[in-house]
């Protein structure tokens, strides 16, 4: 076992981890965050999707001791108090989601795209860009509508992501 | 239509807490002193189970127990059921095998679990589970259902010779012989439906905790019915009485009808925490899932389509071996069956239909109802052999069609249903109108320019829904009754509770029950809301699937008000000194009739409870009501779902050029969910014609046991869908409504491989019509090879 410290959300955890532990574990299950969620065994699904210094990770691929010292943001920080984030917003307006278990990595993956590629994204860029998220539910539909509004919402000013980015 | 009424678009009540991640599914909670449940799973799929030594992974670091099959046996737990009884032709019942939820003599799959460690971390858990000694007698396996019943195929169960669980028949055998032997022509169609994994994004989860001073037990579980589980684990595993077993179903992260059956695991989760007093959590790793859920479809049709000079269809016969797996899930039997032969007539007056089906064990994890449920295999088959017969004939698929559709209602068909309202010209119409059908020549040719393929194709589906009857189906031998209930409680300050016996898992039952009751009752929909998934508060109910929560669970909401408006206005007529007869209520308002004497809905909600303005003599005080609501008849959705598709041949890749989807659900309560469900519906049919198709090799192990070698559909394997409707209200329920959830899967299938036949030239593209499959088919290949 050893410390771990890593910020979450904007807050500074220090915890005592297996060296076996994987990050996502950390986050459910040491800290309790269990927005983030576990939907396979081989970083295929996406349902884990957090942001590490800034950046799209599927936190069931990194160990937990490989995040010590970064800033992590979780679906649970992405929104500013009671102020969603206008991802959030987008998928909420465009029925981006139904059963809500994949929701939160999706939304993560959503804000990092447009971080990488800009507001003005077109159907294409985000069919491909979803690629290492699943969802069963929706048949992606309203998920590239509502990634489409979120990314345009995004540069109209709307407060980004807290923490790192 | 107010803005938060039936018909709005209204914003989902439960998105807050997805989108914030403050849901709370099963995985997310954490019992104070639990125990994590690690499975040892049989990597044989037949076996005898000589020996499980258990003693070195009990002596492992955090190990709290390791339990097997010879515990269960000695704790008398009984095993799991199927719920629904199918007769054989020659009259004997279906032959169900024995399913412990440990196995303890014999393992009958792959993931067939053997023992289970209990220890205070997952890992321990799994460490200790490496540990488990088993001694198994590895014997013959078979997973082809088209071989399971074959001379000198390994026997799976001792109650099923043969491995035949069941041969089943439907319809009149010798008018529909008759009906072939009159034929014009005859088309004939080999048909493989294959094998799914539902893969709902949250795997399967249970909690079960003792509490030993009211010797009571509670299990959290990911269940589309918690109620029917609670039912199955007292009444038939023997686990508690129905009053000492709380089952709490919270968020649950998609079904699919996989989370409708119960499982082992959740049985064994319960008698665990029971016998080590300790809390007890099992959550499903993927890898599990694909194992142990159960699995959808498998079949393997011939079916054959009869057709008169005249171009009429005047008889369909098919007979199907259905795989059930290596045990009868909970409503295994009634799919292949109930949900498929019965919907064989699909839009068209087909004067004689004969069904055969035999269900037969095989050593692959158990097939139940995975959505739509025996109706897209029946929709397949129907529309396949319709597409194909019209093609034989020179006719144009859509005319050919619309010359044998139903054309009046009520329509008796000759494989028991009823249809009783429809408009399939209607919804045909308007999809070719809306994918420019007279244009696809002209962008066939334009395809061609570029070496493309184009095809079109067709699918004019029915489905039963809203289920079901009780008596009906008690007739056909459910071992339930498939009505909902409702309760709705007013509380004094006029906010509403809405407890329901559906269960949502992604369908938006918290807005669009609101939204009902929004609208019946004049009040804010934030001041109501809707409770689910507990027995603790509901007191029964049958659960979501057969998209029935809004034919039948709102129908049982609607009873309930109609009763809690009836008591209102007498509470109203004291109120204002008038008859509770003379008081009208419109938007929230009582008022007597006649006079501007008005008092509003909150005044009236405190007085019920107040009860100042009456006697106990006069009216009971409170303002609380319950119904049941057992439908009179089923629903039937149907529609016309239209793909179009452009195919390179070089590599076979197929490219979803438009589709066009138009449904008849009845009435609407939220069209902006309904699209929603349409659009999932129908990326799950995609993906069994295009992507996916669990498969085992011949010793019997899953080879697609995992995301990276099952392909579920992703963003870039789908299109945008153009979805509309149309309207013929359902005559069986008070709200007109038919159902929505499961149509986009039932149609879709047949509409995909329409197209993608339609490009290639010929009909022999197997589901999944991957790239190599198409490329193979755009070369002429596979019709080379099948003929």
């Amino acid at each position: 076992m050893s410390n771990v410290t890593v910020t979450v959300n904007g807050k500074s955890h220090t915890v005592d981890v297996a060296p076996e532990t994987l990050l996502v574990e950390l986050i459910r299950e040491k800290l309790r965050l269990t927005g983030t969620h576990v939907g396979c065994d081989t970083s295929q699904c996406g349902a884990c999707v957090v942001h590490v210094d800034g950046v799209a990770v599927k936190s069931c691929t990194m160990l937990a001791m490989t995040a010590d010292g970064a800033s992590v943001t979780t679906i649970e920080g992405l929104a500013n108090g009671s102020a969603l984030h206008p991802m959030q917003e987008a998928f909420r307006e465009h029925h981006g989601l139904q059963c809500g278990f994949c929701t939160p990595g999706m939304i993560m993956s959503a804000v990092d795209i447009v971080n990488r590629k800009g507001s003005d994204l077109d159907e294409h860029t985000i069919r491909d860009e979803l690629e290492g998220n699943i969802c069963r539910c929706t048949g992606y539909h309203n998920i590239v509508k509502a990634v489409a509004a979120g990314a345009k919402a995004m540069k109209g000013g709307a407060k980004p992501a807290r923490a790192a980015e | 239509m107010s803005a938060t009424g039936i018909g709005a678009a209204v914003r989902r009540k439960e998105d807050q807490r997805f989108i914030t991640g403050t849901g709370n599914y099963t995985s997310d909670i954490s019992r104070p002193g639990e125990l994590r449940a690690y499975f040892v799973r049989s990597p044989h799929a037949h076996a005898t189970i000589k020996k499980v030594d258990t003693k070195a992974a009990e002596k492992m670091p955090g190990v709290a127990a390791v339990l097997t099959g010879a515990d269960l046996a000695n704790d008398k737990i009984g095993g799991l059921i199927c719920g629904w009884a199918i007769t054989s032709k020659d009259g004997t019942p279906m032959k169900m095998g024995a399913h412990p939820a440990i196995a303890a003599d014999k393992v009958r799959c792959v993931g067939d679990a053997v023992a289970v460690v209990l220890a205070e971390t997952l890992r321990q858990a799994r460490d200790a589970a490496e540990a488990v000694e088993v001694d198994y007698g590895v014997l013959p396996s078979v997973v082809d259902p088209a071989k399971a019943a074959a001379k000198g195929a390994p026997q799976i169960h001792d109650v099923a010779p043969n491995n035949m669980i069941y041969d089943w028949h439907l319809g009149d055998k010798a008018a529909t012989d008759a009906a072939f032997a009159s034929a014009k022509h005859v088309t004939k169609l080999d048909i493989i439906n294959n094998r799914l994994v539902p893969n709902a994004m949250e795997p399967r989860a249970a909690i079960a905790e003792y509490d030993q001073g009211n010797d009571a037990l509670t299990l959290w579980n990911t269940s589309q019915n918690p109620h029917v589980a609670r039912l199955v684990i007292s009444a038939f595993v023997g686990m508690a009485p129905e009053h000492k077993l709380r089952v709490i179903a919270p968020d649950v992260g998609g079904g699919f009808g996989s989370k409708i059956f119960i499982y082992p695991e959740e049985v064994v989760a319960l008698w665990a925490a029971r016998r080590v007093k300790r809390p007890v959590k099992w959550v499903s790793d993927r890898s599990e899932a694909f194992l142990t859920d159960a699995h959808g479809r498998d079949h393997v049709t011939h079916a054959e389509l009869a057709i008169d000079a005249n171009n009429k269809i005047t008889g369909l016969r098919v007979h199907t071996i259905a795989n059930i797996g290596a045990y009868m899930s909970t409503f295994s039997s009634s799919v292949p069956t109930y949900l498929y032969a019965t919907l064989l007539s699909g839009q068209y007056a087909i004067p004689a239909i004969y069904a055969e089906v035999d269900a037969v064990y095989t050593n692959t994890a158990p097939v139940d109802a995975y959505r739509g449920a025996g109706r897209p295999e029946a929709t397949f088959v129907v529309e396949r052999l319709v597409e194909v017969a019209a093609r034989e004939l020179g006719l144009d698929p859509a005319e050919f069609r619309r010359k044998n559709f139903v054309k009046s209602f009520p329509h008796q068909t000759p494989v028991i249903m009823t249809y009783d309202a429809g408009d399939y010209d209607a919804s045909l119409t308007k999809a070719m109108d809306l994918i420019d059908y007279k244009n696809f020549g002209k962008r066939k040719a334009e395809s061609e320019k570029h070496g493309k393929l184009r095809g079109i194709g067709f699918s004019t589906y029915i489905e039963a829904c809203g289920i079901a009857p009780s008596q009906a189906v008690g007739s056909l031998g459910a071992g339930v009754g498939l009505w909902e209930s409702a309760e709705v409680r007013v509380n004094p300050t006029g906010s509403i509770e809405i407890l329901t016996g559906s269960h949502s898992h992604g369908q938006g039952h918290e807005t669009t029950f609101a939204q009902l009751v929004s609208d019946r009752l004049g009040v804010p929909i934030e001041t109501v809301s809707v409770v689910h998934g507990d027995t603790d508060k509901v007191q029964f109910g049958m659960g979501t699937y057969g998209s029935r929560s809004g034919a039948v669970g709102m129908s049982a909401i609607v009873k309930a008000l109609d009763k809690i408006e009836a008591k209102a206005k007498k509470v109203a007529g004291y109120m204002m000194e008038a008859s509770g007869d003379d008081i009208e209520f419109k938007d929230g308002k009582f008022t007597v009739k006649g006079t501007d004497k008005s008092v509003g809905w909150g005044d009236v909600t405190l007085n019920a409870y107040i009860a100042h303005k009456f006697t106990g003599g006069q009216l009971e005080p409170g303002l609380k009501e319950g119904a049941f609501y057992d439908p009179t008849n089923f629903t039937f959705p149907a529609g016309c779902h239209i793909a179009e598709v452009e195919i390179d041949p070089e590599t076979g890749k197929t490219t979803i050029a438009k589709w066009v989807a138009v449904d008849d659900f009845g009435n609407i309560i939220n069209p902006m969910i309904v699209e929603g469900q349409v659009h999932g519906g129908i990326a799950q049919g995609v993906g069994q014609a295009m992507l996916e198709g669990a498969s085992y090799n011949s010793d019997g192990q899953l080879v697609t046991g995992s995301f990276m070698d099952y392909a579920m559909p992703r963003a870039a394997d789908l299109p945008s869908f153009k979805v509309d409707t149309t309207v013929t209200p359902c005559p069986s329920n008070p709200l007109g409504i038919k159902g929505c959830g499961e149509a986009g899967a039932i149609a879709s299938p047949a509409a995909l491989i329409n197209a993608i036949t339609n490009a290639v030239g010929h009909e022999n593209v197997p589901m999944p019509a991957t790239p190599s499959t198409v490329w193979k088919a755009a070369q002429g290949g596979m019709k080379k090879a099948a003929e």
